[in-house]
């Protein structure tokens, strides 16, 4: 028999797949071995995809390192889990069973985490244990004997501190010697059953017996998180801090970003000035100043306050506080037959509906996990932010109510609030009418709480400023010159008394559907926006700046704006295009991304059409009540 | 195999006769108080309930303590495991794990919580 070292098939990359239970290390195992930049977290099921990178180690091995969700046992509850099992398994198709798996664990919670590790040994395949957090283990005084692990599992155990770089040299040192050694295959897998409650309790018992002989010095058990969990957990006062936190962020929003929004405002209007002063007038020029500083200045100028959201959101994620909001809204959830776990996905769609919708695969039940994605864009994302930031700039008086609460922060809070409101009665009935069932248990792993990283979530902020920018470098950008196109041509008739774009081919369709959008208060120009608006919430804004711009009126681009339709629009047309944008599906990508998720294109037509008739009504409503009251 | 039905009276029988006293579902434990797993049943959700407990972590021998309860003592629980992790879990699923005194109660809780667990 020849020994078949993976060093030896030259060219051939090894793959090594990172397995382990949530929230153990793995994604941040990853990222410093493979200089990755996938999202982490400190609570579980953060990463619900499989992930590959790839890395070459000390000696000079190719690997491709997979990341996976994590999971308590390959016996998969929902579907995150599944990809696992079916990676683990080579069940997965068109991929070969990885050569190798490194069971990534956490050293100070080895007595739940190592029954994973023995699941994965049954399989026969190469293994590597890592204890991950040893850094926290240490602080807590626990010793473990790695000899004693090794000899007793017969497989190569490892301490580790992912997210730096010398707390992983010994698994790459490892994995080194792993792969200049025979290949011990076994035909284990394919024996791999469920394991029956008897054999977990088989496992149970013998991990305590490893534990046991393994461990040197118990670590003092930890306080902190019990202590702070008095509090945010207290059955009134955690709900206050809750409200009082998402209050914040909304305040925030507004407050911080004022000084960074103005100079990029200052910027865009010098580069307008500069541009208006030295080109000739051009069909050129004014597609750059009509319609690429308009209406992309009109978008970039929020940067600040998404970078803001954002900045919220990583530290509730980072520091363990998600898992403890989820505990404090499961009453409230259960109460429209969700489950408190629903809530993770739903917080992150504030960020955006997309990732949201792809963390609802962490939701065992097939119709939790269904009524989950269904609601998700409801949730505020941040897409809508230049939205409502520029209408409520405009129509709302920047004045404080009761204790230097900003009003305009009240409105966005009550903007976030209904969407919220909206999801939750939606999500009841669905849950009476189209998707009754029977519903999930809850069952969640409350994590320690831990300080934020700061190298972690300013990656996370840059990574968001990229995307932010590449969307209106792309997408942005592009509906913006089509609509240029559109709003110029044809030239206006002789003796036109409207502006250009009036008859313009964007004139034409938007005074087409405005019969349809007139009873909610809505004018042409705001039917032109809407249209482009589809594809991306926030071209809708730098549509109507484009739009405007074009109407004739000179000047810096939002300040402009925001007098412009303050002088232009009634206030119950602004309030309710508001309305109108807190419901209405204005997003192409979180369809297509309903549609990868419910494989069928049926459930993302539902929710365009439940949404565009929500928005719809919401919009009536509020336009003839704004009426009513004297808001015409 | 034994039934869950039988796991449970048996757990309990032998609770009684060493004369532990007091056994009750983990769903029915007051804030604060500690106590060891004496038995795991699916309760009605049958094998996945059951086999979701077990690696969550509740197993027959490990410590409980049940740390939080939801507004008003309602729904949902925190469940400290063996001093290590923390769960959250409603008590409809709680109550498939059966739970009595802490046997080494002197060296691992406060005497008070005990007392006051054994009289409730
Ligand atoms: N102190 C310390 N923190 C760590 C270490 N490794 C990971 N963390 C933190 O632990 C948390 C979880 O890390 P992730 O990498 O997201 O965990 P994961 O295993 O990928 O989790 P899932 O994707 O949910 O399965 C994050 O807050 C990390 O910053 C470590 O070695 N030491
Ligand atoms: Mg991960």
């Amino acid at each position: 028999m020849t020994a078949i070292t993976l060093a030896n098939e030259e060219m051939r990359l090894a793959r090594i797949a990172l397995v382990g239970p949530p929230n153990s290390g793995k994604t941040t195992l990853f990222n410093t071995l493979t200089g990755g930049r996938q999202k982490t977290g400190n609570y579980p099921g953060v990463t619900v995809e499989r992930k590959s990178g790839r890395l070459r180690t000390p000696v000079g091995h190719a690997i491709e390192l997979l990341d996976l969700p994590g999971s308590y046992s390959l016996r998969a509850r929902s579907p995150d889990e599944a990809i696992t099992r079916d990676v683990v398994l080579g069940r997965q198709a068109r991929e070969a069973l990885p050569d190798a798996v490194v069971c990534v664990t956490d050293a100070t919670n080895l007595g739940q985490h190592l029954r994973l590790l023995l699941e994965l040994r049954q399989l026969g395949r190469p293994l590597i244990l890592a204890l991950n957090m040893m850094d926290i283990a240490q602080k807590r005084g626990c010793q473990i004997s790695l000899e004693a692990l090794s000899r007793r599992l017969g497989i190569p155990v490892v301490t580790t501190v992912a997210m730096r770089k010398n707390g992983v040299q010994d698994l790459l040192s490892q994995i080194d010697t792993l792969l200049n050694q025979p290949l011990v295959a076994s035909g284990a897998i394919a024996d791999w059953v469920e394991p029956a409650p008897e054999a977990i309790r088989t496992y149970h018992r013998e991990v305590e017996q490893l534990l046991r002989e393994a461990v040197v010095q118990e670590g003092a058990p930890e306080r902190l998180t019990r202590q702070l969990d008095q509090i945010f957990l207290h059955p009134v006062v955690g709900p206050l801090i809750l409200l009082g936190l998402l209050f914040l962020m909304f305040q925030a929003v507004f407050s911080w970003a004022e000084a960074p929004m103005d100079w990029i405002d200052g910027g865009m209007a010098s580069l307008q000035a500069l541009l208006s002063e030295h080109m000739a007038d051009s069909l050129l020029k004014s597609l750059l100043i009509d319609g690429v500083i308009a209406g992309v200045g009109g978008v970039v100028i929020f940067l600040p306050q998404i970078l803001i959201l954002f900045l919220f959101i990583l530290l509730l994620e980072d520091s363990g506080y998600m898992t403890r909001a989820a505990f404090l809204m499961d009453r409230l959830m259960s109460a429209v037959g969700l489950n408190g776990r629903a809530f993770i996905p739903l917080l992150s769609s504030f960020a955006c509906a997309i990732p949201g919708i792809m963390a609802a695969r962490t939701i065992a039940h097939p119709l939790d996990r269904l009524t989950t994605i269904l609601i998700a864009p409801l949730m505020t994302c941040s897409a809508r932010l230049p939205v409502y930031v520029l209408l409520i700039a405009a129509f709302i008086p920047n004045t404080t109510v009761w204790g230097g609460i900003g009003l305009q922060g009240l409105v966005m809070f009550g903007l976030y609030a209904t969407g919220i409101v909206g999801a939750l009665v939606m999500a009841g009935v669905l849950r009476l009418t189209l998707l009754r069932g029977g519903r999930q248990p809850l069952l969640m792993e409350l994590p320690s709480y831990k300080w934020p990283n700061p190298a972690n979530v300013l990656l996370g902020l840059l990574e968001r400023a990229r995307i932010f920018m590449r969307r209106i470098g792309t997408i942005i950008l592009s509906v913006l010159i089509l609509l240029w196109f559109l709003s110029t041509f044809p030239a206006p008739p002789a003796g036109a008394t409207e502006p250009p774009v009036y008859y313009s081919l964007a004139g034409l369709i938007g005074r087409g559907l405005e019969p349809l959008l007139a009873p909610i208060g809505f004018n042409w120009q705001i039917a032109i926006a809407l249209v482009p608006g589809l594809a991306a919430r926030e071209v809708a804004v730098a549509a109507l700046g484009t739009v405007y711009a074009l109407s004739g009126d000179e000047g810096t681009v939002t300040e402009a704006l925001t007098a412009t339709l303050a002088h232009d629009w009634t206030l119950a047309t602004a309030l309710a295009l508001l309305a109108w944008y807190v419901f209405a599906p204005q997003c192409l990508a979180t369809l297509a991304a309903a549609r990868r998720e419910t494989n069928s294109w049926r459930w993302p037509t539902f929710m365009f059409v439940y949404l565009m008739v929500l928005a719809y009504l919401a919009a009536f409503v509020t336009y003839r009540a704004a009426l009513a009251l004297g808001g015409g | 195999m034994k039934t869950h039905g039988e796991r449970e009276r048996q757990a309990f029988a032998l609770a009684q006769a060493v004369g532990l006293g007091f056994t009750q579902p983990l769903g029915r434990m007051r804030r604060g108080s500690v106590g060891r797993v004496l038995a795991v049943s699916g309760g009605m959700g049958g094998h996945d309930i059951e086999r979701g407990l077990l690696e969550m972590g509740f197993v027959e021998g490990a410590r409980v303590e049940v740390l939080h309860h939801g507004f008003l003592g309602q729904d949902p629980l925190a469940v400290r495991i063996n001093q290590t992790m923390t769960i959250a879990l409603r008590r409809c699923e709680a109550n498939a794990v059966l739970v009595g005194p802490l046997r080494d109660a002197a060296e691992e809780v406060k005497p008070g919580l005990t007392l006051e667990y054994a009289s409730s």
